[in-house]
């Protein structure tokens, strides 16, 4: 858990951008090992392969692409927004933090959902086919939009 | 240690940390960190709210995997919505040569 969330922290703070990426990596894998401990072992490997394995990596190339000097040496933004960020977040983190204690969520200690990889599979594919037919159209739909955009503008300064 | 709440609050944790880092960052990269954070802290809390309290069908507790089901869905519109805006960051790259949010007033109207 302090990985996850200090990962994440550094994700949003590391000076090189580089960094960031490779600490949201790093807390990305904090929450799979989150779903291996709530006994989903399924989706956490989903998770470590579509996340780690695929937009992690894309994530890297993009700023490795992008990526330009001056970001090291820049100022990070003014302190009011810095503090403005700081107040909003601590003030979501504590209400709802504030919300959870008070409940009591904390007697669920034992995870009593048994449910394999055999119940998700026999969900996607019966009451959920169509989700999962509207998500592929939208994942090809996305992919064939992303290709567009880069290739539209690299025609461009050529004509 | 590992009773539900441990498991909401780290999500809570992660969701402040993404509201900061919106609300903070002017590049368009670490927005798009931002918001991963802030998805995955959504994911978390289906899981842990699907695993420690199953939907009670009838009397008997029956295992479902509604919640792990929704995250699947989830991880892979996220993936997309990743997709599509690294290709946008490549665009603003090559005709600002910058990806900073506030430098791109062209977009404006």
């Amino acid at each position: 858990m302090v990985v996850t969330v200090g990962s994440a922290i550094v994700a949003l703070e590391a000076r090189e951008i580089i960094y960031g990426a490779i600490g949201l990596a790093g807390s990305l894998f904090g929450v799979a090992t989150l779903f291996f401990l709530l006994n989903a072992p399924y989706v956490a490997v989903f998770q470590i392969a579509v996340y780690i394995g695929a937009v992690a990596v894309l994530i890297l190339f993009t700023v490795m692409l992008v990526r330009q000097e001056k970001w090291s040496k820049e100022l990070p933004a003014t302190s009011g927004t810095t503090l403005a960020g700081m107040v909003t977040g601590l003030a979501v983190v504590l209400a709802l933090a504030f919300a959870v204690v008070d409940t009591n969520l904390s007697q669920f200690s034992t995870v009593v959902n048994g449910a394999t990889f055999v119940d998700i599979g026999e969900l996607i594919s019966t009451g959920y086919a169509p989700i999962l037919l509207v998500l592929a159209l939208v994942l090809a739909a996305s992919v064939v939009g992303a290709l567009t955009l880069s290739r539209a503008d690299k025609e461009e300064p050529s004509q | 240690m590992n009773s539900l709440s441990d498991f909401v609050l780290v999500s809570a944790m992660l969701f402040g940390i993404g509201i900061y880092g919106l609300v903070t960052k002017r590049n368009a990269l670490r927005l798009l960190f931002a918001v991963e954070i802030m998805i995955n802290a959504a994911n978390l809390n289906f899981v842990a709210f699907g695993q420690y309290l199953p939907f009670e069908s009838g009397a008997q507790l029956a295992p479902n995997a509604l919640g792990q089901t929704f995250v699947l869905f989830s991880i892979a519109l996220a993936a997309a919505e990743a997709a599509v805006i690294l290709a946008i960051v490549v665009v603003a790259y090559r005709l600002h040569k910058d990806v900073d949010v506030s430098e791109l007033k062209s977009m404006e109207g």
